[in-house]
């Protein structure tokens, strides 16, 4: 526990009361997750409703709304275009995941630089921020594709290289605990403490199974997160420098991911402990 | 379990033909060098510098390199190099004694507090007085009054009850724990102290913990 819970911590508490107030104890984890799976009451839904606020406003030095971003499906089409990513964009000649193709929009049609968008990626949970633009705005696209079927497309041959580099990474120990993604997520059934792991490498229900809920809503941070937190979290917790937002290890990991849970129906925004 | 691991491995690729074939006609069989070359530069590019962050910790080691061509799986002869490559690099306590305190060992089976570096999170220097914790409980049990345990390496229960404390298993523990690569190459387990993560001293204090009658291990 990092301390005292946050004001947003205890309003997703306060929203799972219902469920505690049945009078059953909570015995295990998935018991516990069960709790958490009540989707009116995710406070993650606060954070997409500011990011559609945001996605639509004008801002930026061109003064442009993102409504004409281009995810993949066409300028403006967000239904289901976070299911089909990542993907090949012809633009910008790369495989790009959720948050790296916001990026370029935001600095293609609002005219933001990308230093400066990257000076505050995520929002710190000691401090009790409140959730980025960038989260926000990542959450609302993503959630567009709630319900439908995760499906990568895999036609262009970048998109297949990509996925084979990041399985290639998904198996590459490196830094001074000698880890990669597979010493924890390579084996079935097992965990780090009490938290349960999944096999990602090896079964494909474990890898759909999460790629389905995220962005998804920590309640131990009392924030939503995204994709690039997650991984950015994974290789802080390996004990590597800082991985960068959108660099081409973290795409072409969500890539393989991506891959791995295929034919999952999305389920977002997720709420994890 | 490096050969568990295998069999399992092995079973699910087998048992699921597709779950690989993302590009037709490709198999899983043998690291293509292109892409292993994109790998390598997608890491050099990935990582940001500057203060707070340290890209030395990118770099692998003949032994790292070898683990990741064969996936773990070395063929025998690169095992064995691999076994005496990290067997050299054994450091042991000044004065020898393998067996220290097993109550600090107590401690640092549990602090998981170390290392972390970057702009985002580091570690608070307050947080590692005497240094990193060993995290052990992360993928070991070992009190079997502790449930946290995680599962990724074998329970540690009663390891010296089991075993006795001899000075050959004194040995092997503290060279286990060093260098867990020096017996098991590309043994999933951190090279503790080769690595820098644990001091002699402090290693010696857990394998008192994980040794000594009156250790709560072996209660």
């Amino acid at each position: 526990m990092r301390g005292a819970l946050s004001c947003r911590q205890l309003a997703g508490v306060v929203l799972l009361a219902p469920a505690l107030a049945l009078g059953q104890e909570l015995k295990t984890a998935d018991e516990y997750r069960a709790a958490l799976q009540d989707k009116f009451a995710n406070p993650g839904n606060l954070v997409v409703e500011r990011g559609e606020r945001l996605f639509k406003e004008k801002r930026g030095p061109k003064n442009a709304s993102l409504e004409q971003c281009d995810f993949g499906k066409g300028p403006g089409v967000l239904k289901g275009a976070f299911a089909e990513l990542p993907r090949y964009f012809k633009d910008t000649d790369r495989v790009e995941d959720l948050e790296s193709r916001l990026l370029t929009c935001m600095v293609r049609l609002q005219g933001f630089t990308p230093e400066e968008l990257k000076k505050k990626l995520f929002a710190d949970q000691r401090a009790n921020e409140p959730n980025t633009d960038l989260e926000a705005l990542a959450a609302y696209v993503a959630v567009q594709s709630d319900g439908m079927k995760l499906n990568p497309p895999m036609k262009h041959p970048k998109e297949r290289e990509m996925r084979a580099v990041g399985e290639v990474l998904f198996h590459t120990r490196i830094g001074p605990m000698d880890f990669s993604c597979s010493t924890c997520h390579g084996q079935d059934g097992k965990r780090i403490r009490l938290q349960e792991l999944g096999n990602y490498a090896g079964n494909r229900a474990d890898a759909q199974k999460t790629m389905r809920t995220w962005p998804t809503y920590r309640v131990s941070h009392g924030l939503l997160r995204n994709m690039q937190h997650r991984l950015w979290d994974c290789m802080w917790q390996m004990r590597l420098p800082d991985v960068d937002y959108g660099s081409p290890m973290v795409v072409a990991l969500i890539s393989y991911l991506a891959d791995r849970g295929r034919g999952a129906v999305l389920d977002i925004p997720g709420i994890k402990r | 379990m490096d050969a568990l691991k295998t069999a399992t491995l092995a079973l699910a690729l087998a048992l699921t033909p597709a779950a690989h074939a993302a590009g037709k006609g490709k198999t899983q069989a043998g690291p293509d060098p292109k892409i292993q070359a994109l790998a390598a530069k997608f890491i050099e590019q990935s990582f940001l510098p500057g203060e707070g962050q340290d890209l030395s910790r990118l770099q692998q080691d003949d032994t790292l390199k070898a683990c990741n061509q064969y996936r773990d799986q070395p063929p025998e002869k690169v095992a064995a190099e691999i076994n005496a490559r990290e067997r050299a690099t054994i450091k042991y306590p000044e004065g020898g004694k393998l067996m220290g305190d097993w109550k600090n060992g107590e401690k640092l089976y549990a602090a998981g507090f170390g290392m972390r570096i970057g702009r985002i999170e580091p570690d608070r220097p307050e947080r590692q007085k005497g240094g990193n914790g060993g995290n052990c409980y992360a993928c070991h049990a070992a009190d079997p009054k502790e449930v946290a345990f995680g599962t990724i390496g074998p329970s540690l229960m009663h390891y010296g009850k089991l075993r006795g404390a001899s000075e050959e298993m004194v040995k092997y523990t503290y060279e286990k724990i060093y260098n867990p690569q020096a017996y098991t190459a590309c043994s999933q387990m951190p090279r503790m102290g080769h690595n820098g993560i644990l001091r002699p001293e402090q290693i010696a204090d857990i394998v008192a913990y994980l040794l000594s009658p009156e250790s709560p291990v072996n209660k």
